[in-house]
């Protein structure tokens, strides 16, 4: 699994899951990426949930994307404990898409927000983790999602 | 671990019961049960969340699915979600602006039925 005990008894160290783009292992990543957030105790319980929201989000559009494309490749999820961040990565082998392209969603009032689902993945990503890269061409896509861990 | 959904009658109205995830894998499973009872013609659904362990944007995805479907057929629709983890998606997506998240299923029934 990768996971050493640093000096401060803190746990670095990364581990990365190959996935069948498949929907029914969601629950899986989402289990095994939040165990592995929550190794680091400087976490406060709330992220943890929000690690698995995350990567549920990330994990959904890589599978989505493969789908659209019928690749049937592992999508590559990775989770990353280092001194002062949580990453969590997940690459596919979609077709890609232009990240600045995802529109605004529209007022919660009108009716076209109600069509607008597809923008709330990315918009919690946002909304939840400290930063996002996304990293996109006609060979796929990385998204890699970084939670700070405030020091003790 | 599979999505549940239990269905039963209360007054007038049907209630469905999620059990279980809400996200890509599950989600069909909660649309096909709202297809099924739009198509029966009845007025008024309640989703209850409060055994839903988890929701994502797929999930949020299916219940704003099953508002439109319901008003499509003159039938609208009420969420029961209790639990402050699952709300708390809801309200970072500024959904709880377009549902009454009520607490129970009674309070559900009996705003509707108040109308």
């Amino acid at each position: 699994m990768g996971v050493g005990v640093s000096s401060n008894a803190r746990p670095v160290g990364s581990v990365e899951l190959a996935v069948p783009p498949m929907p029914e292992y969601l629950q899986f990543v989402r289990a095994i990426v939040g165990a592995t957030a929550a190794l680091d105790d400087r976490l406060q319980p709330g992220r943890v949930a929000d690690v698995r929201l995350v990567v549920s989000e990330a994990a959904t559009n890589a599978i989505r994307a493969q789908a659209a494309i019928q690749v049937t490749t592992p999508i590559l999820v990775r989770c990353d404990l280092t001194g002062d961040r949580i990453v969590v990565e997940v690459a596919d082998h979609g077709p890609g898409f232009d990240p600045s392209a995802v529109p605004a969603l529209p007022e919660v009032e009108t009716p076209e927000r109600l069509r607008h689902e597809s923008g709330l993945g990315v918009s919690l990503m946002r909304q939840l983790a400290d930063s996002v890269e996304l990293e996109s061409g006609s060979d796929g896509t990385v998204v890699k999602l970084t939670f700070v861990v405030a020091d003790a | 671990m599979q999505l549940d959904v239990h269905r039963y009658a209360r007054d007038t109205c049907v209630v469905l019961a999620v059990l279980g995830e809400l996200d890509l894998a599950g989600a069909p499973r909660l649309r096909q049960s709202v297809v099924s009872e739009t198509a029966t013609g009845i007025r008024h659904l309640v989703l209850d969340l409060t055994a839903v362990d988890f929701i994502d944007s797929t999930g949020l995805g299916v219940v704003v699915g099953a508002l439109r479907r319901l008003r499509a057929h003159d039938a609208e629709l009420s969420v029961v979600c209790p639990e402050q983890r699952i709300r708390r998606v809801f309200e970072m997506c500024d959904l709880d602006r377009v549902f009454t998240l009520h607490e129970t299923v009674d309070d559900a029934v009996s705003a509707w039925e108040s109308v």
